[in-house]
């Protein structure tokens, strides 16, 4: 059963820098904890590594434009970059990447989904 | 409390995420994968608006909207261009990494204690890599539109490995300098010149590179564009960010392993081989003869037959030919003839190409066929139909050691018992080999456009049918 495999997985992800920051909790405000990024990183890669392994070779292009608008999560980035109270120049940098992420998020999806309507079956039409 | 909420919605999007690949498995469910997609990004989104240090709304509905205005087109066009407008995404997801790199640098660097090593690492890895995927793609874009100052055939000149690895070795050692000096004015001047370097070696990594590797080298992109998202998590301490980027660099590094085993080539291979050398003196052989066929002996053959395989190639992208393929499917269907198509995994410009199109003129997935699994059957099969392509149906991938191609998983269409072959002229194919398939005892050429050729086999056989 795959979803108690991404559970188990997302419960370790979520789990180590719950676990690191209790059993030292004095480290919890000073500094990034770069272990745990290294964790989830890691871990992550495995999560998308099994569940691409499965992905019908049918389906390769759209698995492609719809990764591309996951990866388009540097909206997030973008979005504090630009809203920050940066200096001007910063943020028009922010403003550049969120519309460029802006743009990935919007034509991904939806090209995705406009593909993937086309795959039918011979009886469903 | 509002922390909690934020890093709970990161969370669900992490989850969210992680299923949409999972419905990815089959073609029944995949719709629902698109939501959650669209439910995990509108959540993170969401998530992020409402922290505190975020105060100039309108900065970012302006950016978000034009985005959308850009993005809506882009999601439009056909799908023969779908090559194209992944790359070109690939470019913006490069662009987007490589921008939130800079602008995090120079505000760390004039704030003192803020730009630790470690950060700078992760700087410099963003920088660079999403600087090198924003021109590799918009070449690799280029290319695959045809645009006319972009050279089509691979680049090469003496010394072109030397030099991109010794560039690619400066960028690094620049970028270490900063690692290790992060505050200095060193760090100041390094780090322009490293956006430069990663720019000028994604133009350079991508000139040597010919259209029959496209699909390899849009699987590398697509794992770079991946890789510099998660380099962004870690400079801004994210984990929704390395884990979405995670999920996009896997996915394109399972994709690029699968080409390079359907072309039995390594990474280096593709990425330094220099593809276009070798063929030059293996294509000088002497000239052969090509049997051609007329549309009404091929139309009568098709008749006939009982099991006939189609392996459709880029050349069938190109003419647009799918809609007229399925007319041609239906016309055989209605005979009660067996049809199938073989689809080898690098048919076509981008993993999948070949799929698509037939999906989108409505041939049931159904009767798509991996090229393993239709080997086997390829004795028995009465007509092999080859529309556009060209190495991989070429026999001499398992005969001729001395062939650039050796050793590549083919489609055995020279097993079938004819052959109909349409091609758009009488020149060798992308990789400029001689195709023997082509001068096989039962193969017939079918020369002309594909759209044409296919029309015409159409309008035949539907008038026979007529009588």
């Amino acid at each position: 059963m795959p979803f108690r495999r991404i559970l188990c997985s997302l419960a370790l992800v979520a789990g180590t820098p719950l676990v690191a920051h209790a059993a030292d909790p004095a480290h919890a405000q000073t500094a990034v904890d770069y272990w745990s990024l290294l964790f989830v990183f890691v871990l992550s890669s495995f999560i998308g590594i099994g569940a691409i392994g499965r992905v019908s070779r049918l389906l390769h292009t759209p698995l492609m434009s719809l990764t591309n608008a996951i990866s388009a999560i540097a909206v997030v980035g973008a979005i504090i970059v630009t809203g920050s109270n940066y200096p001007t120049p910063i943020r028009i940098l922010g403003a550049i990447a969120l519309f460029a992420s802006t743009t990935n998020i919007v034509s991904g999806f939806l090209i995705t989904d406009r593909m993937l309507k086309m795959f039918k079956t011979g009886g469903a039409k | 409390m509002l922390q909690t909420v934020i890093q709970l919605s990161y969370l669900a999007a992490t989850v969210l995420f992680i299923l949409s690949l999972y419905w990815m498995n089959d073609p029944k469910d995949a719709r629902k994968g698109v939501a959650a997609g669209v439910a995990a990004m509108s959540l993170a989104i969401v998530a992020t608006w409402i922290q505190p240090g975020i105060v100039h709304h309108l900065w970012i509905i302006l950016a978000i909207a034009a985005g959308a205005a850009v993005g809506y087109p882009l999601s439009r066009v056909s799908l023969t261009a779908v090559p194209q407008r992944t790359a070109l995404s690939h470019a913006f997801g490069g662009l987007a990494a490589g921008l939130v790199g800079m602008a995090k640098f120079y505000l760390w660097y004039y704030e003192p204690g803020e730009l630790t090593s470690f950060r700078a690492f992760a700087l410099v890895a963003e920088v660079i890599l999403g600087f090198l995927t924003l021109t590799g793609s918009l070449m690799a874009a280029g290319k695959l539109q045809g645009i006319s100052w972009i050279p089509q055939r691979p680049v090469t000149y003496p010394y072109q490995n030397v030099s991109n690895i010794g560039l690619l070795a400066l960028t690094i050692l620049l970028g270490l300098g900063i690692v290790v000096w992060p505050e200095s004015t060193f760090a100041l001047f390094a780090f322009p010149l490293i956006v430069v370097l990663a720019l000028a070696f994604g133009v350079l990594l991508i000139i040597p590179i010919g259209g029959a590797d496209m699909p390899t080298v849009i699987s590398i992109l697509n794992s770079y564009a991946g890789l510099s998202a998660v380099a962004m998590g870690f400079v801004l301490d994210n984990k929704l960010l390395i884990t979405a980027g995670a999920l996009d660099g896997s996915s394109g590094l399972i994709l690029s392993i699968i080409m390079c085993k359907a072309m039995n080539r390594s990474f280096t291979n593709v990425l330094f081989g220099g593809f276009g050398q070798v063929q030059a003196t293996a294509a000088s052989g002497e000239q052969k003869a090509y049997k051609e066929e007329s549309i009404e002996g091929a139309a009568m053959v098709l008749e006939q037959a009982q099991l006939v395989v189609i392996v459709p190639g880029y050349g069938m992208a190109v003419a647009q030919a799918q809609h007229r393929v399925r007319e041609f499917y239906d016309q055989l269907k209605k005979r009660g003839i067996n049809v199938k198509f073989a689809i080898h995994p690098v048919a076509g410009r981008m993993p999948g190409h070949m799929n698509v199109l037939l999906a989108e003129a409505e041939i049931p997935y159904t009767d798509l066929v991996e090229a393993d699994e239709i080997n086997g059957d390829m004795p028995q099969c009465d007509v092999c139909l080859v529309i556009g392509a060209n190495d991989v149906v070429n026999p001499a991938a398992r005969t001729d050691k001395a062939s650039p191609i050796y050793g590549m998983p083919i489609i055995n269409a020279d097993k079938a018992k004819t052959v109909y072959a349409i091609k758009r002229s009488k020149a060798p194919g992308f990789a400029g080999i001689d195709n023997e398939l082509y001068f096989g005892d039962s193969t017939y050429m079918l020369f002309g456009d594909a759209k044409a050729v296919m029309g015409e086999l159409v309008k035949q056989l539907s008038g026979a049918s007529g009588h």
